[in-house]
């Protein structure tokens, strides 16, 4: 909700299961940082997955849970040995449970520089559902 | 003075704690030191990976969200200095934030290099977020294969 601008953030977060069930891949994973924005008609999510192209992210709605998968390869380099690490490389997962009945049909995803961007419209019926509120006698 | 004589095994006790302690913190902190598969804190944005061999170094770093033009890259000496800009989205009229977790900006950061570099085959790519880059070790900066000669 807050209008105030963020900063740059070095630190990834890292994933912590809360179910009982596991990733079946045996490789670090991590909560991408994200944007969500509402606009009068769609609703818009922004979020940052460096390493991962558009073959490697997977995006499911499942009745209004959102999930984002995105898998990104480790990334060694032939014929060098890692000297340092200040960041971890591994999955992305996260999933955002959606208000807005959503139109599914028209769900668009593009992947750039690493950002996916999702743009959700907001079904017509879900528009037009708003009520206006009097003011009492 | 008296005091101090009453209970010494109290003091003694805490000397003993704080030098175990010592031998703990900086027994970790050299093990940290040998092991560089462990991530160490970047001291800015962003962070860095580094390979190395004997020809040089690769430094990657993650900047999702920000084109070539955004990244400055410049090396002097043994000095790699990488600076650029991330910028926010620009909202529709009208549109508001549910959440707001991605930070932009300026960024500047300098890294020492254990070589000098030759500048001018330094290269950098860009990929999916991704940027790499190649640093050559300078010629005169390789290291020199001694030869053991049998007498």
């Amino acid at each position: 909700m807050s209008e105030e601008k963020k900063e740059l953030e070095v630190e990834k977060q890292e994933l912590t299961t809360t179910e009982d069930s596991e990733r079946t891949r045996d490789c670090q994973c991590f909560v991408p940082r994200s944007d969500i924005y509402e606009a009068d008609d769609d609703i818009y999510v922004v979020v940052d997955v460096p390493g991962a192209d558009n073959e490697s992210i997977d995006i499911t709605l499942e009745k209004n849970v959102l999930t984002i998968n995105a898998y990104v390869d480790p990334g060694d380099i032939e014929g060098y040995s890692l000297a340092f690490a200040e960041y971890q490389i591994g999955d992305y997962q996260r999933s955002f449970r959606l208000s807005n009945e959503i139109d599914r049909e028209k769900i668009e995803a593009t992947v750039k520089d690493g950002v996916l961007r999702l743009v959700l419209p907001k079904a017509q019926e879900a528009k037009t559902r708003k009520i206006a509120v009097k003011v009492g006698a | 003075m008296y005091r101090r004589y009453r209970v010494p095994s109290l003091w003694r006790d805490f000397d003993r704690l704080q030098r175990e302690m010592g031998q703990l913190l900086s027994a970790a902190s050299e093990s940290d030191y040998y092991t560089p598969r462990r991530v160490r804190q970047a001291s800015g944005y962003p962070a860095m990976n580094a390979w190395e061999n004997q020809e040089g170094m690769i430094v990657t770093a993650e900047l999702p969200g920000i084109n070539t033009d955004g990244i400055d890259i410049s090396v002097v000496g043994d000095t790699l200095t990488l600076s650029g800009n991330r910028e926010s989205d620009d909202l529709k009229e009208g549109a508001r934030y549910h959440r707001r977790e991605r930070g932009f900006g300026s960024f500047s950061r300098s890294i020492q290099l254990p070589f000098h570099v030759k500048v001018e085959d330094v290269e950098a790519t860009f990929n999916n977020g991704i940027l790499q880059i190649n640093l050559p070790r300078a010629e005169e900066d390789k290291p020199k294969k001694i030869a053991v000669k049998s007498v």
